[in-house]
């Protein structure tokens, strides 16, 4: 790798905007208090100070609004870059997502394309509560014509916004608030992570975790433990969830002859559950172990913190859970 | 406001191209070869040609599912929308979209949608991109009564006046939303009042004249292009037909419909036509006969375009 420099997640994402709003003179921003607020937890500060208010835009609050608003501005060539803040909030919009924005392009014949980005920010973690903490995005990942990317550091934050902004199809952008201010080393010179490619952590012979989201810091933590107990694990960060990345996860499955799903989201009707049905139908006589899944239980995320601390997966969820697998 | 002869014959032009369209459309719907829902629109005819009259193909407009009238008078050829309307592969949807969700974006026709009330927030877009290119394009968004009870309705009109976009809200009152009267639903007269919650100008008139409708969009373009953001124009009319086609209209009082039979806009306008001279009988059968010529050819066009191939379901879901 080149040069690189250590920045925390929040300013990658800040960055990797700057730079494509420089880059191309159709790149805006727009939101609630993403302009002179600078936004919600300070991901755009600056920007409308370089920018000017006409390219750093704040809005009523009007989810539905901001995401219409996005998708005519990307039907009519421009490339919206929208915040959502809290990715409960997105229930607002997914009229737009799901009827408009995902289908423009297909239903119009291809008259034309919907470059726009959403992000959305999962909160587990905070306490933030039922209206603050979920986290959605397999419903935007059984959307066809829609992409959805799951940024896990600094690295990935970086390099999936640009390739984000760059796309010329809508992307759900999730961000994990409880790494905005974790840091990493991303290289100072341009560059982006490919959209619905996997990114493989660790190698290892034993067992597949496939790590969605933030979900990859709690996987990290689990792995001295599960070396320790001799188990060889092989770890992927999912960075896309539509399209998933089943071509890398079947090589890895492949070798490994065993897969662990870690996710925030539910488990019931969650990418896990998809993964597992593809991994099954096509890596039947490869698998050595049922397809497990580490994620949250069927029922609301409260603010009390224990009661949070239940429903989220953690390291040592996946710990006893790899075990239980090899056994 | 004085207008031309040229554009007299223009707006007459563009009221009976809409008319013959849909009217075709009305026999080849019943006659079970055209899929799908069609809503029409025969009766609202002035709205769409008295607007669209002042537009360029680098205007845009976004309208409902009851579309078709707006989108032949911004100027979409008619054959591949009837192709569309078919469901064929020469469609300028390629078949995939019908009469809901029909664009046709080369002439500024940013579709029509199948949930009400959502061309509003898409419009924004158009408007906001016509801003920020600063163009003095603008955007205008057709919609019924009955979508001014969605969300969008607010959150559009706040929003383009808040960002003082280049927006113009047309409010086709048709007196139904599908099958509800405007007396259960809306709380007020006049829906063009609402626009003076978000410090905009609206205004109501009489749908159904032609040049009235024109009228009022020069002052909504002068304003709406000088930079002052979002304008109102509420057009009282009324639908011929039913919420769908097939619908047995139960719900009209009676007499209601002949009624308005007699306010037809395209039968006043031929009469004021003719009044000042404008147009001979001669002129208008030859209008009528020319353009029932072009619809009935668009027609054989889109029977002898071919189905679809199923793989095409499959293409263009990304770009």
């Amino acid at each position: 790798m080149s040069e690189t420099k250590m920045l925390n997640l929040q300013w990658a994402i800040n960055h990797a905007i700057a730079e494509e709003m420089r880059r191309d003179p159709s790149v805006f921003i727009v939101g609630e208090d993403v302009g002179k607020p600078g936004g919600p937890f300070g991901v755009t500060r600056g920007l409308i100070d370089e920018f000017g208010a006409e390219r750093a835009v704040d809005t009523p609050i009007s989810e539905g609004a901001i995401v219409g608003l996005c998708c005519g501005a990307a039907a009519s060539g421009l490339r919206p870059v929208a915040e959502i803040m809290f990715m409960n909030f997105i229930t607002l919009a997914v009229e737009e997502f799901y009827n408009q924005a995902s289908k423009m392009r297909w239903m119009f014949g291809a008259q034309v394309k919907v470059p726009m980005v959403v992000r959305a920010m999962t909160a587990g973690g905070f306490g933030a509560g039922p209206h603050h903490s979920s986290s959605l995005e397999g419903w935007f990942a059984s959307m066809p014509g829609m992409k959805v990317v799951m940024p896990s550091d600094p690295y990935t934050a970086k390099g999936l916004m640009k390739a984000a902004i760059r796309d010329d199809n809508p992307v759900l952008y999730v961000e994990p608030l409880s790494l905005y201010t974790v840091k990493g080393e991303i290289p100072v010179d341009d560059y982006i992570v490919p959209i619905g490619e996997a990114r493989t952590i660790q190698e290892g012979n034993d067992v597949t975790v496939l790590s969605v989201g933030r979900m990859l810091g709690e996987a990290r933590k689990a792995l001295p433990k599960l070396e320790e107990a001799g188990i060889s694990v092989e770890l992927l960060d999912i960075c896309t969830v539509n399209p998933l990345p089943m071509e890398d996860i079947y090589s890895s499955v492949k070798k490994t002859n065993r897969l662990v799903i870690l996710h925030e989201a539910k488990e019931t009707m969650g990418i896990g559950a998809e993964i597992a049905a593809s991994v099954q139908e096509n890596l039947f006589d490869y698998l050595d172990a049922p397809v497990a899944r580490v994620a949250a239980p069927f029922t609301h995320i409260a603010f009390q913190p224990l009661l949070e601390k239940e429903y989220l997966p953690d390291a040592d969820k996946l710990i006893a859970k790899v075990k239980a697998l090899i056994g | 406001m004085k207008i031309s002869k040229e554009v007299k014959i223009d707006l007459y032009n563009r009221m009976v191209r809409q008319r013959t369209f849909e009217d075709e459309t009305t026999v080849n719907f019943a006659s079970g070869d055209m899929p799908g829902f069609l809503h029409l629109s025969q009766g609202e005819d002035a709205v769409p040609a008295g607007t669209c009259a002042h537009l360029s193909d680098e205007d845009a407009i976004y309208t409902t599912h009851r579309g078709h009238g707006c989108i032949i008078a911004k100027g979409a050829e008619m054959n591949p929308m009837m192709a569309e309307l078919f469901g064929r592969i020469d469609g300028c949807c390629k078949g995939r979209a019908g009469s809901m969700h029909f664009a046709d974006v080369k002439t500024g026709c940013m579709g029509s949608n199948g949930i009400v009330g959502e061309g509003m927030r898409l419009a924004l877009g158009t408007s906001f991109a016509q801003k920020y290119n600063k163009t003095k394009n603008v955007t205008l968004v057709y919609f019924g009564e009955g979508a001014t009870g969605t969300g969008s309705f607010h959150e559009s009109f706040n929003m383009a006046a808040t960002l003082k976009l280049p927006l113009i809200f047309i409010c086709n009152i048709n007196l139904y939303a599908q099958m509800t009267p405007k007396s259960d639903h809306v709380s007020i007269e006049n829906i063009a009042d609402r626009a003076a919650a978000y410090g905009a100008p609206g205004v109501t008139i009489d749908g159904n004249d032609v040049e009235a409708v024109y009228d009022a969009m020069e002052i909504a373009l002068k304003h709406t292009r000088s930079g002052k953001g979002p304008y109102m124009i509420e057009c009282k009319t009324y639908r011929h037909h039913g919420h769908f086609e097939g619908d047995p209209c139960n719900y009209r009082p009676d007499g209601e419909l002949e009624k308005w039979m007699k306010k037809d806009p395209i039968v006043l306008y031929e009469k004021k036509l003719k009044k000042e001279g404008v147009l001979s009988d001669k002129e208008i059968k030859k209008i009528k006969a020319d353009t029932l010529k072009e619809v009935q050819d668009a027609v054989v066009f889109a029977r002898a375009s071919a189905m679809p191939d199923v793989s095409e379901m499959y293409k263009d879901i990304l770009a």
